[in-house]
């Protein structure tokens, strides 16, 4: 039987459609899945992520294994509280999977995907076994991101005073504890908001209170149109253990200083560096399609110098029309996009469409 | 709105006919259809004039989920296209039976009309999966 999160029965009573995904129920929309876009584009809407992996590490040398698990670099959270996204990579250079990390009062908390929660684990676990870390999943731990211009206010209002008054003052990829919970400023969609993670059983009162106040439900099939419209990848297919994060538009998080920083996949992704630079690695760039049609994650792209393919397209409803992710060959110039057997004319622009409601890219 | 209105006919593509009484009839996508499909984006309908077959792609819908064709439950000639699904094809999602009708058909082979299922055999045909 799926797993369920501790808001199982809140999604039914709001008349969610629920799907099997990565072996939990959890809702794909509440009705309409553009409605609910809309709503965090332009409101507030309130997501159940519970169904992620929350994996705390502590002990002496949870800085010093982490910089070496992580692409990017854990010593620039000079804070507790401090967020920061990486890749983890392997030897090969292919990314095993992408994360945040927090650093907290204990060390530090890491979220990764539910989807690669078993080998993600098993991999942290072997690589931990040099380092003296003590590693702990947290399944108690419940997460409702809660995102859009108005998301901030209306958590506030149904916080206790002295968390609403920190709540409401957090720079963005910022965070603190207060008791079990844990309050930050990180999210998937390119709007404001706050990802509360605290007990499960909690969770649903919390719930309750942030729906009383209009925060609306929003499903999976929201998270992933507002996450492509904000240019954020998707793991499993933007990128996986065979991509490089040099042709995933992630090389903005590697750390490539202190040069004398040990990492998994170091050496493999300063050579796909210089492949990029030769023009053998791919880019992952952002298509658009102002005409009628929807790209499609696996359509092929045409191009002068060679053939890509979408990692992630849907309709835009900010845009109201078609956007993509695409993997393809470097200086591309102008592209077609087979959709169901007609040649398409696209537009190649920067992975990033819209943020805080508003259309990003020329 | 009855999701399976007893007065039209439906193919096990989950299209819709709704018999005119004057040799026509009208064509669109059931409740079931637009359900499973999703919020619509999209819809290319046929041109007005085309003679079509029976089980000829017809349409494309596209949701934000996915692409799907329309197949013509019944042969014949368009006589007509809903206008509205251009800039508004939401109307799908919202009523699939009334203004969220696809084409006019002026039928040719009548006896098409037999193979298709009334409002209890497709309630079963749908729960079935």
């Amino acid at each position: 039987m799926a797993q369920q999160t501790s808001l199982y029965q809140k999604h039914l009573d709001s008349g969610a459609k629920m799907i099997d995904f990565a072996g939990w129920d959890m809702p794909i929309n509440y009705g309409s899945q553009i409605e609910e876009h809309n709503l965090v584009r332009n409101q507030a809407g309130i997501f159940d992520v519970s169904h992620m992996t929350i994996v705390d590490v502590s002990g002496s040398e949870a800085l010093e294994f982490l910089r070496y698990l992580l692409a990017n670099d854990v010593a620039k959270l000079d804070e507790v509280g401090r967020a920061l996204y990486s890749g983890m990579l392997n030897e090969t250079g292919g990314v095993v999977d992408d994360l945040i990390v927090y650093r907290m009062s204990f060390g530090y908390r890491v979220v990764v995907n539910c989807a690669t929660r078993d080998k993600d684990l098993a991999w942290i676990q072997n690589h931990a076994a040099d380092f003296d870390v003590s590693i702990e999943e947290q399944p108690q731990l419940a997460i409702l991101a809660v995102h859009g211009p108005e998301a901030i206010e209306k958590v506030c209002s149904i916080l206790t005073r002295d968390r609403a008054a920190i709540s409401k003052e957090l720079k963005n990829f910022r965070g603190f504890e207060s008791g079990s919970w844990f309050i930050t400023r990180t999210g998937y969609t390119g709007e404001k908001g706050l990802e509360l993670i605290l007990p499960s059983i909690e969770a649903p009162g919390i719930w309750d209170k942030l729906l009383a106040v209009g925060v609306k439900p929003v499903g999976l099939g929201a998270r992933d149109t507002l996450r492509l419209e904000a240019g954020m990848n998707l793991y499993g297919h933007d990128m996986d253990e065979t991509t490089s994060p040099i042709a995933a538009n992630m090389e903005q998080t590697i750390a490539w200083q202190p040069k004398d920083r040990e990492f998994i996949g170091r050496q493999a992704v300063t050579d796909h560096l210089a492949e990029i630079q030769g023009g053998t690695m791919p880019i992952l760039t952002g298509l658009v399609l102002e005409q009628r049609g929807v790209l499609r994650e696996g359509q092929k792209v045409i191009c002068e110098n060679g053939e890509g393919v979408i990692t992630s397209g849907s309709f835009s409803p900010t845009l109201k029309h078609s956007i993509a992710l695409a993997r393809i060959p470097v200086d591309s110039g102008t592209c077609q996009v087979d959709i169901r057997g007609t040649l398409t004319n696209v537009r190649l622009v920067k992975p990033n469409f819209v943020r805080f409601g508003k259309k990003v890219f020329e | 709105m009855s999701t399976y209105p007893d007065n039209l006919k439906y193919a096990a593509t989950h299209e819709w006919v709704r018999l005119e009484g004057d040799g026509t009839a009208t064509v669109g996508i059931s409740n079931h259809a637009q359900d499973a499909l999703g919020d619509i984006v999209f819809v290319e309908l046929p041109e007005v004039g085309a003679t079509i077959h029976a089980k000829d792609e017809v349409a494309v819908v596209e949701s934000v989920k996915a692409a799907s064709d329309v197949y013509s439950p019944i042969s014949g000639e368009i006589i007509a296209t809903n206008a509205t699904l251009a800039d508004a094809p939401e109307t799908v999602n919202a009523v699939p039976y009334d203004g969220g009708w696809f084409y006019k058909i002026q039928i040719s082979e009548e006896q098409e009309l037999d193979e298709l299922m009334d409002a209890d055999m497709y309630s079963d045909h749908c729960e079935d999966g």
